[in-house]
């Protein structure tokens, strides 16, 4: 529906990297995707699948040894992947917001939650230090703290695990960034807490036109939030496409096997549907497709040569085989 | 022998976290107990499952942990093929005890690492002294190598060499080896990837199946236990508040918790329905609400509910449920509901 217009981010062929003793393991591998402003892209995968990794490449948070290896990123038009640091400190934050897995991890417990709101205001806004804590005890109010005018005196360890997580939401508001970042939210809260903050995160980022890159194994908080999502396999994009199409109509065997895997309300199958074997390790990603070896569709030149993503007409899948699947299905 | 394997009777434990005994004296600091688990009771019949959901810090955890003999019980009785636990000694309670082992969530933390894997499968048949003769143990772990979907050849590895499913399958042979007719299996697929979780599940169903094994289930995750179970017992801070069976549960759930718990389910068909999220967060339970403890986020609750804690009692068909506003009749009211 945004199709039309100027990408808000283009990462284009990204390939991550980590040098180690017995040679380079390649984390991300030719990844290419867009954001739009103000949408919601949803990147799920299995762990080490890359979808943390592309995350942090794009932040700009890679742990070294890990770098960027090759392809480009680039936030309204302008490339942000080999900045200085200096500079790339002043992009993240006031351009990009970050929220991660662990709210606790991501506060400092030795400063009150205003000073480190308005320590991050002031970085990035020119404000007064008054007019700064009354935009962090808005930004408290809108991220549905109560009582803000107290609290934002009160240490990290004085809030519950989903308060805190609305701090960290607030933090990476402070400087109405244009995209944030969000790796595994709600990973770490309970499932009411959970529908709590993906609410919060939606409502905010509809009212502020933020766009979000959604990163996450749960595909139900994808399903509710995201406006596309790309599947990762491997360090690869398995599939791409609108949530819907991905979620009800996957074209990708991998994107078929993650779905019915997941058990659901409803559904009264004995069994669920399994995907034999576990994903490759970096060390040993299997020639052509990497999904092969799990493939229940494989074919010879699956075997040999790797697929890009292709269109199937509703989503992108980097699959040979998905117009024989799909005939094959319609067949039955 | 009963039909039903287990059956837990106004199970309670309380934890003291009082601060220290000098700190009370010097500071007059009260002493706090939390009631972890408060006055619990179900029962499983044999070859079923029985799940308990809810959020951290309900008990779900602590109710395994009673059962399997981790804590002794504050109060009330665990009473497995009718012989009840608690008043046994700990040589009375061997042969009982070898019916029943544990799986536990972290398949990481739960095996120790410097054992190899036939070492560690091959434990509890040493501890329970059912087989001696070398060459028998040895047959008998590669056969249950086997059943879990491993090669037998995986024996003389050590853990570290396996990914997270595959540990989970090394504990789901060590706690089979004992041949135990009951299983309590504590989180067992949280900590894995979902179609690692599936292989998981549909093992255990397998083995379920050929084994005749009962299932003690505890899960936060709905979709597993509707998934997985029979019969399911909701909890909040320490209370069972609706058990059901599990159709029922999904169909119709009585209790305001249940409600708005199942409200939360993700919404994979994409039908479009908003969340309705369930307001406000778990209380302390060092210091729980007077009366039902949910009443605080209830959006049915009135003057009785903050006075007075509501019994289990029968409800709709099979169903119990602790609530006073489905035993008045006036859940019917409750807005948005599922």
């Amino acid at each position: 529906m945004r199709t039309n217009q100027a990408p808000l981010l283009e990462v284009k062929n990204l390939r991550v990297e980590f040098p180690t003793r017995r040679g380079t393991l390649v984390a991300v591998d030719d990844v290419s995707f867009s954001i739009a402003p103000g949408e919601v892209l949803g990147v799920v995968g299995e762990s080490g699948a890359g979808k943390s990794l592309t995350g942090a490449a794009i932040i700009g948070l890679l742990e070294p040894p890990g770098r960027v290896a090759g392809g480009e990123i680039r936030l309204e038009g302008e490339r942000i992947d080999r900045l200085p640091y200096e500079q790339m400190r002043r992009v993240r934050g006031k351009k990009i917001g970050a929220i991660f897995q662990d709210p606790l991890t991501s506060l400092n417990p030795l400063f009150t939650i205003g000073r480190q709101l308005t320590e991050t205001i002031l970085t990035h806004i020119d404000l007064s230090q008054t007019q700064a804590r009354d935009r962090a005890i808005e930004l408290l109010m809108e991220v549905g703290i109560p009582a803000a005018d107290k609290r934002i005196d009160h240490y990290p360890h004085q809030f519950s695990g989903g308060m805190r997580q609305r701090v960290v939401i607030a933090l990476a508001l402070a400087a109405n960034p244009k995209l944030i970042v969000a790796d595994e939210p709600t990973t770490a809260l309970d499932v009411s807490i959970q529908a709590q903050i993906i609410a919060l995160l939606k409502k905010l980022c509809r009212d502020h036109g933020t766009a979000v890159m959604l990163v996450t194994h749960d595909m139900g908080v994808i399903a509710e939030t995201a406006d596309r999502v790309a599947v990762m396999y491997a360090g690869r994009i398995a599939e791409i496409g609108p949530v819907r199409e991905v979620v009800k109509n996957p074209r990708h065997p991998y994107t078929v096997g993650l779905m019915g895997s997941i058990p659901t309300i409803g559904h009264d199958a004995e069994r669920l549907t399994q995907i034999d074997g576990s994903m490759p390790r970096l060390t040993a990603i299997p020639r052509g497709c990497a999904f092969n070896p799990r493939c229940p569709h494989v074919a010879e030149r699956c075997r040999t040569e790797r697929p890009d993503l292709i269109d199937t007409g509703a989503t992108e899948a980097a699959c040979w085989r998905h117009a024989d699947i799909r005939a094959a299905a319609a067949a039955e | 022998m009963s039909d039903i394997l287990l059956r837990v009777t106004d199970l309670a434990r309380t934890f003291d976290v009082s601060r220290p005994w000098l700190n009370r004296v010097l500071e007059g600091a009260p002493r706090q107990l939390l009631k972890a688990v408060d006055g619990v009771s179900f029962e499983i019949p044999r070859g079923q499952t029985f799940s308990l959901v809810g959020e951290s810090g309900c008990g779900k955890s602590t109710v395994a942990r009673l059962v399997v003999g981790l804590y002794r019980p504050s109060r009330g009785s665990i009473s497995i093929d009718g012989s009840d636990l608690a008043a046994m000694s700990r040589e009375q309670q061997q042969p009982v005890r070898r019916k029943l082992q544990m799986i536990f969530q972290d398949p990481y933390a739960s095996l120790n690492p410097r054992w190899r894997v036939s070492s560690i499968i091959a434990e509890p048949i040493l501890a329970h002294r059912i087989l001696s003769d070398r060459t028998a143990i040895q047959k008998r772990v590669d056969e249950l190598l086997r059943q879990v979907g491993l090669n037998p050849a995986d024996g003389s590895k050590f853990p570290h060499e396996f990914s997270g499913g595959q540990r989970q399958r090394i504990s789901i042979a060590r706690a089979l080896a004992s041949k135990p007719e009951f299983l309590v299996c504590d989180e067992p697929t949280s900590a894995l990837d979902v179609s690692v979780q599936a292989q998981i599940l549909n093992l255990m169903k397998d083995l379920q199946r050929e084994l005749q094994l009962t299932y003690l289930f505890i899960s936060h995750n709905l979709a597993v236990v509707y998934h997985m179970s029979d019969t399911i017992g909701v909890m909040y801070l320490g209370r069972l508040v609706e058990v059901a069976p599990a159709r029922t549960l999904f169909a119709a759930p009585q209790h305001p918790y249940s409600r708005l718990l199942l409200d939360t389910l993700p919404d994979l068909d994409m039908t479009g329905r908003e969340r309705v999220p369930v307001a406000g967060e778990v209380p302390n339970p060092i210091n729980p609400p007077t009366g039902c403890a949910f009443h605080p986020r209830c959006p049915l609750a009135n003057d009785r509910c903050k006075r007075e804690r509501p019994e289990t009692k029968p409800a709709v068909t099979g169903t119990l449920v602790a609530c006073h506003a489905v035993e008045e009749g006036r859940s019917q009211e409750m807005p948005a509901a599922a």
